[in-house]
């Protein structure tokens, strides 16, 4: 059998073009790629065609940052949820943190994650590892092995690493293993008690504020560190100005760090939690106006590299509860396609380079498959409708949880279908699609 | 007449000017019944009133029970010791069984900003934030207004400083937004580590160094300093900041001739106020203890539907 996805605009990323090309899948590989009505379709094999006039396609969108809760906190999300919430989020691959309980930082929880999505069989989970051990900015996890059983990253995401010399060894051991360091940049000590960004809102409800520098003092030591030892380091969800600028000049001098903000970033400031919604608590905060404009700017001209969720189911247990002792964190993989594209329509970014910091980039940074449509290559692809507007509900939601600021919104752009492997893990009842 | 639309008290942020003069002119009904032999009248009898407390307090909590009890409510207190919180069980589930006793107003304190704001979004009766961590404290601010107005005449146009911790403080918060609403000119005065780095969002001057800042007002409100805050690196010693920061009689020479004294108790006697200066002439502590609890009557009375008849007897 063959799949064949006809009419649509498809996307490379890589050579930011855009245009109209059937695509042809065999064995779960794309095998070539047509102008349109070049493709004949031999009478003696079975032919799945998939109608994607008016869509576009693009690689499979990956997203380098998400918790998915298990081992530990199964109530929250599972690999299976949390995988069909990415696959209907248009997500393909996704990079999951390791501050789950137990930690990932043995070979024996990095195995049982792939195991599980292995069973699950949806998308591609890949686990990230702890860079120390038990998130405890004491000693580093063992590199190697974990590289070995399948981490494609370390981080101690959720947490700072506290030392500064910790963190230098671990990105100088870290490169021996081609592994990259993703750094959660917090100034524990500076954020402290704090809920909330520091600003007026923090100050007209009563909340302890965490000020931008709290961020941004960890942006530079990871800058510092990378120019000191010459090794790569990645920084997590970027949510300042100031980060954004320090990171602007790394880049210019050559200094070898990339980022990555969340779509929260770049479309909530702080009045969001005027009401004290809980929903609108995370880590980073969310910042003021001049935050949220400096960091479009940093995706516009490619200061930040890559769209991430971070992704953090929460049940109503860590939410519906007072602010200042509620959990950190909203779920993001069924939302950041359609905010994405927003920037698109807005004109912050072009339509190639939106799908390349949801896709190509982040394979680029993992060193994953994915990120682009290529013969030969395997079919990870996401056919998009960009001008499908839909509210967004609790109850569409695929995640376990809900803790989401955008219930309630109007959304324009959905992933329609989502295949893996040339296997269709999300689809539609909009799409048509027939055998 | 003008009618009191509120379910609710959750700040000074949600009362116009005329809820306001409402309030305080109410209070000054019943203000008299303090006074009488017996002090105790029936409108609202049938009612009940939670004080619901998960924070230490002796003034508030003895002030609305005073003032539920003058208006021959039915009251009950929890206090954090004895209420679930220990336990485990959430402020949601908390008032879903408070409700399902069916009280008229629940008074609430709680250590976390907004936790009043939770609780009215789940019950029927009524919700008096008693205070909530930094955020508010209404009904002190009202009861200060209430003070200002009597000694002074009026509010509008007065300038007011407050001295002290403003920051962690609710009832800066919600003095200086009643104060504002009321037309008063608002100056803040302390430590800078107390003051917060974009004081101007909320539309107040600093001033940091009190001797300055209490030039020419016409009151001096001072907060209590929480001792332990000490441990936080906000001042390093309680001795200094007396020193430089604490209301004494010398400090009190320049400040106008009629000038008044408030601080919202308990006090800290020679840290952040003098002994000599809060028992002193200036002082109206002790007045704004027994305004609070006509302030108090005022609100269960206007939340519990009051307004609606003119039946104070």
């Amino acid at each position: 059998m063959i799949t064949w996805i006809k009419g649509g605009e498809v996307i490379d990323p890589r050579l930011k073009t855009k245009k109209r090309q059937d695509i042809v899948i065999r064995k779960g590989k794309v095998e070539r790629l047509f102008n349109p009505g070049d493709f004949n379709p031999p009478r003696d094999i079975n032919v799945k065609e998939i109608d994607a006039h008016g869509m576009i396609v693009t690689p499979g969108l990956i997203d380098m940052h998400v918790h998915f809760r298990e081992p530990g906190e199964e109530y929250k999300e599972t690999i299976e949820t949390g995988s069909y919430a990415a696959a209907a989020g248009g997500f393909t691959a996704v990079a999951c943190m390791p501050n789950t309980n137990p930690v990932n930082d043995s070979r024996s929880v990095t195995e049982f994650i792939l195991e599980r999505a292995r069973k699950v069989n949806l998308i591609r989970v890949y686990p990230v590892a702890a860079i120390s051990k038990g998130l405890r900015s004491e000693s580093l996890t063992e590199f190697g092995d974990l590289k070995q059983a399948g981490a494609v990253a370390v981080s101690d995401d959720g947490r700072p690493v506290v030392s500064s010399q910790l963190m230098r060894r671990a990105i100088e051991y870290a490169r021996f293993f081609k592994l990259p360091v993703i750094s959660h940049c917090q100034d524990l000590y500076l954020s402290n008690k704090g809920v909330m960004h520091e600003g007026s809102i923090s100050t007209k409800l009563g909340l302890h504020g965490i000020p931008a520098a709290s961020e941004e003092i960890m942006v530079v030591r990871e800058i510092l560190l990378a120019k000191l030892t010459g090794c790569p380091v990645h920084i997590a969800h970027v949510s300042t100005e100031g980060s954004v600028n320090f990171i602007k000049q790394a880049k210019e001098q050559g200094i070898p760090v990339t980022a990555e903000t969340a779509p929260h970033y770049f479309t909530l400031d702080h009045t969001a939690l005027i009401k004290f919604d809980t929903n609108a608590k995370m880590y980073p905060p969310l910042r003021e106006p001049r935050d949220v404009e400096a960091v479009k700017r940093g995706l516009s001209e490619g200061i930040i590299d890559v769209i991430a969720t971070d992704h953090a189911p929460h049940s109503p247990l860590e939410k519906e509860i007072e602010f200042d002792r509620a959990a950190f964190g909203i779920i993001g993989l069924e939302t950041a396609l359609p905010l994405t594209l927003g920037l698109v329509r807005e004109g912050v970014i072009d339509l190639p380079s939106a799908i390349a910091k949801l896709s190509y980039n982040p394979a680029i940074i993992l060193s994953i498959k994915g990120g682009a449509i290529e013969e030969g290559k395997e079919a990870d692809l996401t056919i998009i409708d960009m001008k499908k507007e839909y509210v967004v509900t609790k109850e569409d939601f695929k995640s376990k949880s809900h803790n989401s600021p955008f219930i309630g919104w109007n959304m324009k752009g959905k992933a329609l279908l989502t295949m893996v492997g040339g296997r269709i893990v999300w689809e539609s009842d909009e799409l048509n699609s027939r055998s | 007449m003008y009618r009191f639309n509120h379910k609710d008290l959750l700040g000074m942020d949600q009362l116009s000017v005329s809820d306001i003069n409402l309030i305080l002119d109410t209070a000054d009904a019943f203000k008299e019944i303090s006074t009488r032999d017996i002090k105790k009248v029936p409108t609202l009898r049938g009612k009940s009133v939670v004080n619901f407390f998960y924070e230490p307090s002796t003034r508030t909590r003895a002030s609305f029970e005073m003032a539920a009890k003058r208006l021959s409510a039915d009251t009950l207190s929890f206090s954090v010791s004895d209420s679930s919180m220990v336990k485990g069980e959430t402020l949601i589930d908390t008032a879903r069984n408070l409700q399902a006793m069916n009280p008229d107003i629940i008074v609430i304190r709680h250590p976390s900003s907004g936790a009043p704001h939770l609780l009215a979004g789940h019950v029927d009766a009524g919700v008096i934030n008693a205070g909530d961590g930094m955020h508010e404290h209404p009904t002190q601010a009202l009861l200060d207004l209430y003070t200002i107005r009597k000694k002074k005449g009026k509010i509008k146009g007065l300038r007011i400083v407050i001295i002290g911790d403003i920051i962690h403080s609710r009832v800066a918060r919600s003095n200086i937004i009643g104060l504002q609403k009321m037309g008063a000119e608002v100056t803040i005065s302390g430590p800078p580590t107390m003051i917060p780095v974009n004081a101007e969002s909320l539309g107040v001057k600093v001033v940091l160094d009190p001797s300055k800042a209490l030039r020419n007002k016409d009151v001096i409100m001072v907060l209590r300093i929480q001792l332990e805050r000490q441990s936080r690196a906000l001042f390093p010693s309680i001795r200094e900041y007396s020193i430089f920061f604490g209301l004494n009689k010398d400090l009190l020479k320049g400040a106008k001739r009629d000038v008044i004294v408030m601080h919202p108790g308990p006090i800290n006697r020679g840290v952040e106020i003098a002994g000599d200066v809060a028992d002193g002439p200036f002082s109206v502590i002790l007045d704004q203890v027994s305004n609070g609890v006509a302030i108090r009557m005022a609100l269960l009375y206007l939340l519990i539907g009051g307004g609606k008849d003119d039946n104070l007897d």
